[in-house]
């Protein structure tokens, strides 16, 4: 979040910056840079932390309405306290450890996970001058904190001795190293495109609009659309979402690597889930919808914080969305899914990208040529593999019955 | 192609929750503690005991303690204990009464056999179904004064039935009178209800 020389932005745009440097300007200068970052931490802790407390109560209520039911509405106004009452029911629940467990790595399973999804966090640009950590390689810092995610999933699984924890386990790292793939695939086009690792570059790229009110957002481009497909179909299966919730079916594996937990170890494990689910829905406003950039311009009054909040709440229910509605796959489907179909089309699309900037100075007619070539690449390899993908797979007919 | 199902069934979805929101044919739930459904007449739970008078519930009991439904009910959750004395029953005939009627609610399967087999209309099915208790042992064991309602609570419960029971007894109490009227000396011991239509009497008096 350092401060950059913007002059030309609002009061409210400035104000969290203006509220840091009023705090830490309390302290005598040697002490600033500490009470910058530790500002900073416990500003997305906050921030983050509510965030996941009111998402867990409104996923209930979409769940509910979605089933034609209210859902939770006794706590509060409309339910609102349930959060709080949920978080007292989980701090009060006895911690039990199982005496076969390995107490080091059941402890520190649900640390480390809460520690790398926290670590997300530090670089995504939630505004003009929100940014916690600005590093060159940010985008590949953001990957590798997300995936050591997958290390306590497992830890968690083998430290529990438990027959269950340990399928789940293992089937987690089936699930999430197949689709760590097709994430990252999806993710080189942007950074071909914006020429940089860094999550601030890439939305400094995605500024501007054209003829006025397009904005140069990348999911507005052949390759943009088709990578941000990719992108939250691999999001849902990396945030152990359903429809491709198998680590933690419920139905088959009891809580799978979370059968083991209890009290507030298990609220972490949650905690985790929806941290993940916001970083890498946050990464993907930021590399496709533009970052904090507003839709249209004129818009300078709103603060860019507030543009990154709200694409960032519309991802987080597009997720809710697809959990109200898909069942859950089978293990042999999930990574069918994932090695015949996203990551050819993830690699097709990075020719795709690598076409749309060769092409980038074509104007007038060849502006259309270039379209539709580029859209050709996108929706033939889609037909194709989805064909191949769904072949024997016809509507099901019940002669007997 | 693929994902045309996927898109489908996301429109589903979309369409519920939206409608959830304006139409009321969608949203079903009662906020029950606050908000009742209506009870369908048929509903049944619990067994009472019908009393004739609503000022004298104990005096009035229909029952006569003849012990059937305690012997037919399959998890024996009623205990009987027949009066010493006898008292006039709603016909003004001498009867024995039960000195002690216990049910188990938390026994009773809600079978309504014991309504089944009662000769004598004495036994209903009740529709309350908040009987929570702190005690299991006492709280669900309903003994006589708890069980007994007057026969107005029954008409209100089930009114069909419980107009066709009042026919049924009325013209028994008719018949009886008839036949008590013209030989009021040599009048032989009858039960004080002719056999019901409904259940299997025990012993069809002439």
């Amino acid at each position: 979040m350092s401060l950059l020389a913007t002059t030309d932005s609002s009061l409210l745009e400035r104000a969290p910056v203006l509220l840091r440097d009023w705090l830490s300007g309390l302290l005598p200068p040697p002490a600033r840079w500490v009470a910058d970052a530790l500002i900073e931490i416990v500003a997305i802790l906050a921030v983050f932390g509510t965030l996941f407390a009111f998402l867990t109560l409104a996923e209930r209520k979409i769940l509910g309405r979605v089933q034609n039911r209210p859902g939770p509405n006794r706590t509060g106004w409309f339910g609102l306290l349930q959060p709080f009452a949920d978080g007292i029911k989980m701090l009060t629940k006895e911690d039990i450890v199982p005496r076969a467990a390995d107490p080091v790595l059941h402890f520190l399973a649900p640390v480390a996970l809460i520690a790398f999804s926290l670590l997300t966090f530090s670089v995504i640009p939630y505004g003009r001058d929100l940014l916690a950590v600005r590093m060159d390689a940010s985008v590949l810092f953001f990957f590798a904190a997300g995936s050591a995610t997958e290390l306590s999933v497992f830890m968690a699984g083998w430290s529990s001795h438990n027959k269950y924890s340990l399928f789940a386990a293992m089937r987690a790292l089936a699930q999430l190293i197949s689709y760590e793939l097709p994430l990252l695939l999806s993710v080189v086009p942007v950074v071909l495109a914006a020429g940089t690792l860094s999550t601030a570059g890439v939305v400094a790229a995605q500024s501007g609009w054209t003829w006025g009110f397009i904005p140069h957002w990348h999911v507005f481009t052949p390759w943009g659309a088709a990578g941000f497909a990719i992108f939250m179909v691999s999001a849902l299966a990396e945030s152990n979402r359903s429809p491709f919730d198998l680590p933690e079916a419920e139905s088959e594996l009891i809580a799978g690597h979370l059968t083991e937990y209890s009290g507030f170890k298990y609220a972490l494990f949650f905690m985790a889930e929806y941290f993940g689910m916001c970083a890498l829905s946050g990464m993907a406003v930021t590399l496709f919808l533009g970052g904090w950039q507003a839709p249209i311009p004129g818009l300078g009054l709103v603060p860019s914080y507030a543009w990154f909040a709200l694409k960032l709440l519309a991802l987080i229910a597009g997720f809710m969305w697809v959990r109200a509605t898909l069942p859950r796959l089978r293990i042999d489907q999930l990574t069918r899914l994932a090695w015949k179909f996203l990551v050819p089309l993830a690699l097709v699309n990075l020719g795709t990208a690598a076409f749309w900037s060769l092409t980038f100075p074509w104007a007038g007619p060849l502006q259309l040529l270039r379209w539709a070539l580029a859209l050709a690449l996108v929706v033939g390899p889609f037909l194709l593999l989805g064909r191949r993908l769904s072949a024997g797979l016809g509507a099901r007919t019940y002669r007997y019955a | 192609m693929l994902g045309t199902g996927l898109l489908q069934g996301l429109a589903v979805t979309a369409r519920n929750l939206v409608g959830s929101f304006h139409d009321p044919k969608r949203f079903v739930t009662t906020q029950y503690p606050e908000e009742r459904t209506k009870l369908p007449e048929a509903y049944r739970n619990f067994p009472f005991l019908v009393s004739e008078s609503e000022d004298d519930l104990m005096g009035t009991l229909r029952c006569v303690a003849c012990q059937i439904c305690e012997k037919e009910c399959p998890p024996q959750c009623i205990y009987i204990e027949k009066s010493k004395d006898k008292k006039p029953d709603a016909n003004g005939k001498m009867q024995v009464y039960p000195a002690v009627f216990d049910i188990d609610t938390a026994v009773c399967m809600s079978c309504q056999i014991c309504v089944e087999v009662c000769p004598f209309d004495a036994i209903k099915m009740d529709q309350v179904f908040e009987i929570a208790a702190t005690d299991r042992f006492t709280g669900l064991l309903l003994a006589r004064g708890a069980l007994a309602r007057p026969n107005s609570y029954y008409h209100a419960l089930h009114p069909i039935d419980a107009a066709e029971v009042d026919d049924r007894l009325a013209t028994a109490r008719k018949a009886a009178a008839a036949k008590a009227a013209p030989k009021p000396a040599a009048a032989p011991p009858q039960p004080p209800v002719a056999p019901s239509a409904q259940g299997p009497a025990p012993k069809p008096a002439p």
